[in-house]
């Protein structure tokens, strides 16, 4: 076993300093983006609820979702959910071995910013009563 | 197995068996995603009746259930990658990780009563 150095997490004050590539980026968000859907899965499946049980609870559902506040929290949702499978299938092709060097990684990764990003203010249109 | 001339990577192969359940889950849950945007894009206009009447028949009640299924698993690995990352301390972690399959059933099972009830 060669010796090697003690291995420590970057701390909070490295963080500030740090510039991190595009793909770090995309991968520490695929985390926080999880761990977030994986915190609000209740309030989700409350929403869900509303929308199914009853004509007057999916009335009810809409007027909750006419409030600026919760409209700004499903875009959120939105952002969270469609960040996670954006990045998702870019792992899922990097696991298939496509796209591994380092500019091809690179330009996924913007790729995925881009879509995610345009299918959010999609989201953000439809949530808002735009479309 | 050698991976280079250091590594040996054989053990107990459930670092390998999540990995891939996380990749085999993570597929359903883009299936299912993808099948449920194409129900609502073409569903015209969307009012409570055609809202519910998509969980209805009992083939979407399956197909939604595997998929809250997978989402639990897939969700559970994710969950737990974390815990193991950033929280060293044997007991604060194994507390996490229960209550985090602990919210998981929970949620499973609530989930499972919202389904059954269209």
């Amino acid at each position: 076993m060669p010796n090697r150095r003690p291995i420590r997490n970057i701390s909070i004050s490295d963080l500030v300093h740090y510039r991190l590539p595009v793909p770090g980026m995309l991968s520490i968000l695929h985390r926080a983006s999880g761990a977030l859907m994986f915190l609000s899965l209740p309030a989700l499946l409350w929403l869900f609820d509303l929308s199914l049980r009853s004509e007057a609870s999916y009335e009810h559902l809409k007027a909750l979702a006419s409030n600026s506040l919760v409209r700004i929290l499903l875009v959120g949702a939105a952002w969270a959910l469609l960040h996670h499978t954006c990045a998702g299938v870019r792992y899922l092709a990097l696991d298939l071995d496509m796209g591994v060097d380092r500019p091809a990684a690179r330009r996924s990764a913007w790729i995925v910013f881009a879509v995610s990003g345009l299918l959010t203010a999609f989201a953000a249109l439809v949530v808002f009563g735009v479309l | 197995m050698a991976i280079g001339t250091h590594r040996v990577v054989v053990g107990a192969h459930y670092g390998l068996r999540d990995w891939l359940t996380q990749r085999a889950t993570a597929v359903v849950l883009l299936v299912y995603l993808l099948v449920l945007t194409v129900r609502i894009l073409f569903a015209g206009r969307m009012d409570y009746d055609a809202w519910a009447s998509t969980f209805v028949p009992l083939g979407m009640k399956i197909a939604t259930l595997i998929a809250l299924v997978a989402l639990a698993y897939h969700a559970w690995i994710g969950m737990r990658d974390i815990w193991m990352d950033y929280v060293w301390a044997t007991g604060v972690r194994l507390v996490l990780q229960l209550g985090t399959i602990l919210w998981l059933i929970a949620c499973l099972v609530w989930a499972v009563q919202i389904l059954w009830k269209v």
